[in-house]
């Protein structure tokens, strides 16, 4: 039976958490630091999580930092996202071979899909992991997906200290884990408070040392959970009207200074825990007797996925920006019923030159919603398109 | 060698001026080098076999740039014999190290380098293979990379475009799980402005791109460097890393040309006291 509440864990109960998530046949990954960053990695201990490392961010800047104490969990997103393995940089979706009759065997065997047990989720990859699954996880699942997503197991972790790029509480992602998680960490100064949300997650609870948490620690993480969100968000984002202000305003002067600064690097697009573009490619051997498909991560602000019968639609960084923001904050709304974007901020952090979506978008919301109160018109449109 | 297949396209391997680090990514092949000499008839390559068969040949792959006027009119001649022209590498494509002459006094290197420079014929650039005949597929790299050299055959072979990608060198990075050089470690790296192909070689080992793969497509290297000054990369030295291996393709040519001309003290030039 799922027991409702909060449980108090010992934190030397997370090495014997993670190894019972082994003995039960999972893959663990979890926060480690490699090459300067906490990313995700499997781990096999408690000893591996970055314990007393936080990080610095801002536009462009990524920096590891001591904390002063020794938290388990004292660090928000790093670069990597739960997407590299529900949807990983690229996958062998089938291969063909000639049979010598003219004709060709194909193996459609999926890939072995791996299960997954993820550690220190945060709520906003837990929004993201719900956001695509309306594109990979719906009426026409991919199978790999669909296999990881069904056997994974979630030990998430609220953020009681967002970091610099975050804005999840204005995306209402976050900081703390509403759904999506088997087991939910709050940690506090000497323990984990610990909450359950599946039957499994129940059930692995049973398997390490934990006591029911008191009324004192509960009323402690709700009032960690919304300082947090009130208070600690690196960033903030208004999403007032925000889809109908960026489609009437597509001249709008900011998207060629955006379109001034943007390398058309992709590198947005690729951490972005939501974005789902992928390039189908095909490889043959020099005999021309056997043929791959594979699938890889494509991204928008590459020239050649901008081709249609005809020519490129998108020549410019300035339209390739544009798509990419409006298709993350305004049309996804139209094409799933939800914004694409989760306030990860991982997107402000990595762009090589500190492009930040927070103030590209407020940049234009600002100017459309005083000219309104001006004048009485939210459309600008007097900017010729170049 | 394999015996002569004679369905098989006719393969030209030809050099200009280079280092001959593409011909040997080329032998570098060595577990596809079978099977490649089983899909082409190697007919013309010089650093490999010194047996020659006659052209005109299916396909001329050609290493190096033109630096002088003998080049200059032999580069005519194997466009002639070839159906397909492919250019391999950074001198082949853009001019290479050596184009770094482009910028500097030609006579003064003859007089400083040699003992007799009377006897050094050299036009005053290295240019790319494109500037003097069409060529039909180019690819870039300071050594290019032997897996793209059987990819783009395969495709002439089979008839299909080749997957040869244009996009930048993040992609491949952010496809690894590389951690981003530039923004957790401050490295300037040109992997944003540079053309992917080589699998993120350099920052896989922890370095910035040196872009020996040039520019990629829509490439800004303007906005990129604007973001290496502000944080305290001098501007002579901006103007050397875009001129390392690709200076003379654009943008970058236009971009380290303004910088250059930008230079007033000895603190932008990089030069110490």
């Amino acid at each position: 039976m799922r027991r409702d509440g909060m449980f108090a864990v010992a934190k030397d109960q997370l090495d014997p958490l993670i190894c019972e998530l082994a003995h039960d046949g999972y893959t663990v990954i979890g926060p480690t630091i490699r090459d300067g960053a906490i990313t995700y990695d499997e781990i096999t201990s408690a000893a591996m999580l970055p314990r007393g490392w936080t990080q610095e961010t801002d536009g462009g800047h990524y920096r590891l930092k001591r904390r002063t104490d020794d938290a388990c969990f004292g660090f928000v997103v790093g670069p990597h996202s739960l997407k590299r393995y529900l949807f990983p940089s690229r996958l062998k979706l089938f291969s063909v071979t000639r049979d010598g009759q003219g004709g060709f065997s194909p193996d459609v065997e999926p890939p072995p899909a791996p299960k997954y047990a993820f550690v220190g989720v945060r709520s906003c990859d837990l929004a993201a992991v719900a956001v695509q699954d309306m594109v990979f996880n719906s009426e026409m699942p991919d199978p790999y997906y669909r296999q990881v997503r069904e056997q994974m197991f979630v030990v998430a972790v609220n953020c009681a200290e967002p970091g610099g790029t975050c804005f999840c509480s204005s995306m209402d992602t976050g900081p703390r884990c509403s759904a999506g998680y088997d087991l939910a960490i709050t940690e506090l100064s000497t323990s984990f408070a610990m909450e359950v949300g599946s039957e499994r997650g129940q059930a692995m609870l049973e398997r390490v040392r934990h006591e029911e948490a008191d009324a004192n620690a509960r009323h402690l993480v709700d009032l960690m959970m919304s300082t947090a969100a009130k208070h600690n968000m690196g960033r903030s984002l208004d999403t007032a009207d925000l889809p109908e202000i960026l489609m009437s305003n597509l001249e709008h002067r900011q998207w060629d200074q955006a379109g001034n600064r943007c390398l058309a690097c992709a590198n947005c697009t690729l951490v972005c825990p939501t974005c789902f573009c992928n390039n189908i490619y095909d490889r043959t051997d020099l005999s021309g007797d056997h043929a791959d498909r594979y699938r890889n991560w494509g991204s928008c602000f590459a020239l050649e996925f901008t081709y249609h019968t005809g020519g490129y639609i998108r020549s410019s960084r300035r339209a390739r920006y544009r798509q990419w923001l409006t298709h993350k904050l305004a049309s996804w709304h139209g094409q799933f019923g939800t914004s694409g974007c989760v306030g990860c901020g991982r997107c402000i952090t990595w762009c090589p030159v500190g492009i930040d979506i927070t103030v590209e978008a407020t940049a234009i919301a600002d100017d459309v919603r005083e000219s309104l109160k001006r004048h009485g018109s939210g459309t600008k449109t007097e900017e010729a398109d170049v | 060698m394999a015996a002569a297949n004679k369905k098989n396209p006719k393969l030209a391997v030809y050099k200009f001026s280079s280092c001959d680090g593409c011909q040997l990514s080329l032998l570098d092949l060595e577990d596809e080098l079978l099977d490649l000499l089983g899909a082409v008839n190697i007919s013309y390559f010089l650093e490999a076999r010194r047996h020659v068969e006659p052209g005109p040949y299916d396909i001329g792959l050609v290493e190096g740039s033109i630096s002088t006027q003998d080049e200059a009119e032999r580069i005519v001649e194997v466009r002639r014999e070839c159906r397909h022209l492919i250019t391999i590498g950074a001198c082949a494509t853009s001019g290479g190290i050596q184009a770094l002459k482009n910028w500097a006094d030609v006579e003064q290197f003859k007089r400083t380098v040699y003992a007799h420079p009377e006897f050094i014929e050299t036009l005053d650039t290295a240019s790319p293979i494109a500037a003097h005949v069409l060529v039909d597929f180019e690819l870039r790299g300071c050594p290019v990379n032997k897996y793209q050299i059987v990819e783009v055959l395969t495709a002439l072979i089979v008839g299909r475009r080749p997957q040869i990608p244009t996009y930048s060198v993040c992609v491949e990075c952010k496809r690894a799980g590389y951690v981003c050089v530039l923004v957790s470690g401050g490295l300037p790296c040109l992997g944003p402005v540079t053309q992917a192909g080589c699998g993120a070689l350099c920052p896989a080992y922890g370095r910035g791109c040196y872009s020996c793969f040039g520019p990629c497509d829509s490439a800004n290297p303007r906005a990129l460097c604007g973001h290496f000054e502000q944080h305290g990369t001098r501007r002579g030295d901006l103007v050397r890393m875009l001129r390392s291996f690709n200076g003379y393709l654009e943008p970058f040519k236009q971009t380290g040309d303004e910088y250059e001309s930008s230079l007033n003290t000895k603190q932008d030039l990089g030069v110490r006291d």
